[in-house]
């Protein structure tokens, strides 16, 4: 019985991953086609891997999108962090006002949040590669931001207390108590911040200045004649690059746990 | 207290934003020696812009939008002083009427004589006397059909596209503009027409041959046609010339009732703040080699006369990419809508999406 | 008390920055809202609703975004359930598996989504191969749905999850130990205990299915209006910004309508929290 159960519960699993990496699996696929077709099979081909280094357009979409992300994702995590340290600390309603404001954007329909901002920008600033990276620290924050309060709210005082009974100053106690402790958190809220910046379109398009372009808003023009077949080498290379970090940590994690067995 | 600090803080923030803006736009007019450029998605072949910026040092900022209503929306935003835009006939004219348009000095241009003057004529629907635009690519619209499925007979009136035989297998190309035509010229009035009896009608015929549609596109058409998803897709002539690349079944034909001619135009906007270099990117798009090695990337048809000297006899013997003269006969060019129109039509193509 | 104060001052820059990123915008929004093309105040932007167009595409909306939801949850439990129950030491691994297909650009995956689902698409071909007759779905409101569920189904996974692991096992066993059988433990027990995940997983499904409009974009074909893609349109198409704005803000009473239904059924202290 048991191991029925078991096998239902990893062929289940199995059906929801293939759902899941179905599509992924096509690109990778087509990012091998030989055609500049998405739906004919023009045989197998190394070509658009070869190609893609010298593909200017590809190139500077990806280290414009790189230095976005980059930048929002690292800015977010920070501003999200003491924020969510000060709304901790907070009297309930303030806190609850505050929180109330950091959903909208999570509401929001990207395209109201896109042109609110456009909005916002165009009155106060230019649009360039900086009004981009502002848009996406605003619509990135509140995932820091919740997923590190959890972990704030699940910690005693009792430690930063104690801490700075027996002297700590407050930015010792910072880095040496409560940081170790919410870090899981503020990883996973940079990650999110990360990969939301990295998938956006919307916010992008219309935040964005002449000429700049990110992967997303240079596919959406793309579409129009046919994808380069590049972009799904470069998607697969990205997606490759990723799937190996995630595998590396994992293993760093386990062998960190066999040494502490030991 | 807590109120007060808060105030002097966001004021310092906005003084701050304010200071940045300044030197911002500072910046973006200082430097002369830009162009923002505002283009269809791949509209130009990518080695003309290299050559453009390295022959000339001008730095181009080049933007693209997808569809024309994309491009009014970005332009109207403000939020970028474009210097050279290209677009389709009515919106130039839409545009005009707004008074947003440059005079073009065509004696500094030195390629001009290039274009060919019938095309130049028929631009003058939406520019009058012509002083704003220099045609770029012109084309029309159309229906890409297999071979394998469907008989040239059939293909040959629009009605084909209200033929239960193929529910399920027709692409209805989903521009607003584009989809009134098709009823319209099949009931035999002015595709510009402003009367609303004569739109109603137009729109009881869409509605009714929504049960056949398998989807409304625009970009996806010819992927949809290559891979022979469906039997017959009303498209732009150079989408269609680029599926019949991929795929041998397919070919496209202008229906008898007749269709819509398109012309796409460089025009110079009134957010323009480098004239001079604007008409340096125009007359370099008039040149022989930069139009030639454009057409060969775009594949519409050129107005530019040079390009022909560059081509075999089959590439201009195809009827797909330079429509014969009795296929433009029956074809005619979109006026802009008034704007009690244009609300109107909206109106009723967003009451057919939702049908 | 004074500590406190000083730590929660922490928060200002992020107060500051609401006020200008998040709040100021959607003054603008409100302004347009209000106010027809010449400028003058009108209410007809918001009660355009009520306009039998956007009323089905504003119902379609909520029907396909319940589905997406319910689909999501039904699909999602099982594995949330499987994952916390897997004896291997290093479930962040598996857990993260969820989130990379999003390091994938999202056009492209539902751009992949049309290969496969497409009449002659690869579903079909695979169908026609074992002798399945084969199925119409690409462009059809089924694709959507299906486009949804793909989309968002790691939103629904994740908070379940995250509040099945912070039940005590002992919980559990206790119960086993006094005869109750899997299926009265899950019920009387993990489903209640999980509930907190539940609620965070249906918002953050039903809330951006509810104003998407690029999946129905690109799925369905153009035939499925969704109120996302009135907006859309409004700011595009028609060029009618304030129309445009009236319907995000009766959009926006929606969802935070709906939010606070579900928070209403939420009564834990974290209310209000989307993950």
């Amino acid at each position: 019985m048991k191991k029925v159960k078991k096998g239902a519960s990893a062929a289940y699993l199995a059906l929801i991953f293939l759902f899941l990496y179905a599509p992924i699996l096509v690109l990778i696929v087509l990012s091998f086609n030989n055609s500049m077709s998405r739906t004919v099979w023009g045989g197998f081909t190394l070509n658009w891997y070869h190609n893609l280094p010298s593909n200017d357009t590809i190139m500077d979409a990806l280290w414009t999108t790189l230095r976005i992300t980059l930048s929002s994702s690292i800015f977010a995590t920070i501003l999200g962090t003491t924020a969510a340290i000060g709304i901790n600390r907070m009297k309930k309603h303030h806190a609850a006002i505050m929180l109330g404001a950091t959903n909208i954007p999570l509401l929001n329909a990207d395209i109201v949040t896109g042109i609110s901002l456009m909005l916002l920008f165009t009155r106060f600033t230019s649009l360039g590669e900086f009004s981009v990276v502002l848009a996406h620290i605003a619509f990135s924050v509140p995932y820091v931001i919740f997923n590190v309060l959890p972990r704030l709210q699940s910690m005693s005082d009792a430690c930063i207390e104690a801490a700075m009974d027996l002297g700590a100053t407050p930015i010792y106690t910072f880095y040496k108590i409560v940081l170790p402790e919410i870090f899981p958190g503020v990883l996973s809220g940079f990650l999110m911040a990360f990969t939301m910046s990295l998938d956006d379109f919307t916010i992008t398009y219309f935040t964005k200045g002449a000429g700049v372009n990110t992967l997303s808003t240079m596919l959406y023009t793309e579409l129009r004649k046919g994808i380069q077949p590049e972009l799904y080498a470069l998607s697969t290379l990205l997606f490759l690059l990723a799937f190996l970090m995630l595998i590396a940590t994992n293993f760093k994690g386990l062998n960190k746990k066999e040494a502490q067995r030991v | 207290m807590k109120k007060k600090i808060i105030t002097t803080i966001s004021m310092f923030c906005l003084t701050l934003t304010s200071c940045f803006s300044f030197t911002a736009c500072g910046n973006d007019a200082a430097s002369s020696d830009t162009l923002v450029v505002l283009n269809y998605g791949k509209y130009i072949e990518a080695d003309v812009l290299k050559r453009f910026q390295e022959e000339t040092g001008i730095t181009v900022k080049y933007e693209e939008y997808e569809s024309v209503e994309d491009m009014y929306a970005k332009y109207k935003a403000g939020s970028i002083n474009y210097d050279v835009i290209c677009t389709s006939d009515y919106m130039i004219e839409t545009l005009r009427q707004e008074g947003e348009l440059i005079p073009i000095d065509y004696n500094s241009l030195e390629y001009y004589k290039n274009i060919d003057p019938a095309i130049i004529e028929a631009s003058e629907s939406f520019d009058p006397s012509h002083k704003y635009t220099v045609p770029y690519f012109y084309g029309t619209v159309g229906i890409l059909y297999n071979t394998k499925m469907v008989d040239e007979e059939t293909v040959s009136s629009w009605e084909s596209l209200w033929d239960p035989a193929y529910k399920n297998q027709i692409v209805m190309i989903n521009s607003q503009r584009d989809a009134f035509m098709v009823p319209l010229k099949m009931l035999g009035y002015d595709i510009n027409t402003t009367k609303k009896a004569e739109l109603d009608e137009a729109f009881d015929m869409l509605c009714d041959e929504k049960q056949y549609v398998y989807a409304y596109l625009m970009d996806e058409t010819y992927e949809c046609m290559v891979s022979e998803d469906a039997a017959m897709a009303v498209c732009y002539s150079g989408e269609a010339a680029m599926g019949m690349e991929y795929n041998d079944n397919l070919a496209y034909t202008v229906p008898k009732e007749g269709g819509n001619l398109w012309i796409d135009s460089w025009f110079v906007p009134r957010t323009c703040k480098h004239y001079d270099a604007a008409m340096k990117w125009i007359d370099f798009m008039c040149e022989e080699e930069a139009a030639t090695a454009n057409f060969e990337y775009v594949w519409y048809a050129t107005p530019n006369l040079t390009v022909a000297d560059n081509e075999d006899e089959e590439t201009l013997a195809d009827e797909t990419v330079f429509p014969t003269k009795e296929t433009l006969a029956r074809c005619d060019i979109y006026k802009a809508y008034d704007n009690e129109t244009l609300d109107y039509t909206t109106t009723l193509w967003k009451k057919l999406k939702a049908y | 008390m004074f500590n406190r104060l000083r730590t929660s001052f922490l928060a200002m820059p992020y107060a500051i920055w609401i006020l200008i990123c998040t709040i100021l915008p959607l003054f603008y929004i409100l302004g347009y809202a209000i106010t027809n093309g010449n400028g003058s105040l009108t209410i007809s932007n918001l009660t355009a609703i009520v306009d039998p167009v956007h009323l089905k595409s504003l119902g379609l909306s909520i029907q396909i975004a319940l589905i997406t939801t319910i689909i999501c949850f039904i699909l999602a439990y099982p594995v949330a359930l499987i994952l916390h129950n897997l004896k291997i030491s290093n479930k962040g691994f598996i857990v993260f598996l969820f989130i990379l297909p999003m390091w994938m650009n999202f056009m492209l995956r539902i751009l992949a989504w049309q290969n496969i689902l497409s009449n002659n698409g690869i579903l079909n071909s695979i169908l026609s191969a074992i002798g399945l007759p084969t199925i119409h779905i690409l462009y059809t409101k089924f694709a959507v749905i299906l486009g949804m569920v793909y989309d968002f189904l790691p939103y629904m996974i994740l908070p379940i999850y995250n509040s099945l692991s912070k039940i005590n096992d002992d919980v559990i066993e206790a119960a086993a130990d006094l005869g109750s059988n899997w299926i009265n433990t899950f019920i009387k027990i993990t489903l209640p205990l999980s509930k907190d995940g539940i609620i965070s997983g249906v918002i953050m499904v039903f809330v951006p299915a509810l104003s998407s409009f690029v999946v129905s974009n690109l799925l369905g074909g153009g035939k499925v209006l969704l109120i996302g893609n009135v907006i859309e349109q409004e700011f595009t198409l028609a060029r009618n910004w304030n129309l445009g704005s009236g319907l995000s803000i009766i959009l926006m009473l929606f969802v935070l309508a709906s939010m606070g239904i579900m928070n209403k059924l939420d009564d834990s202290e974290n209310g209000g929290m989307l993950l």
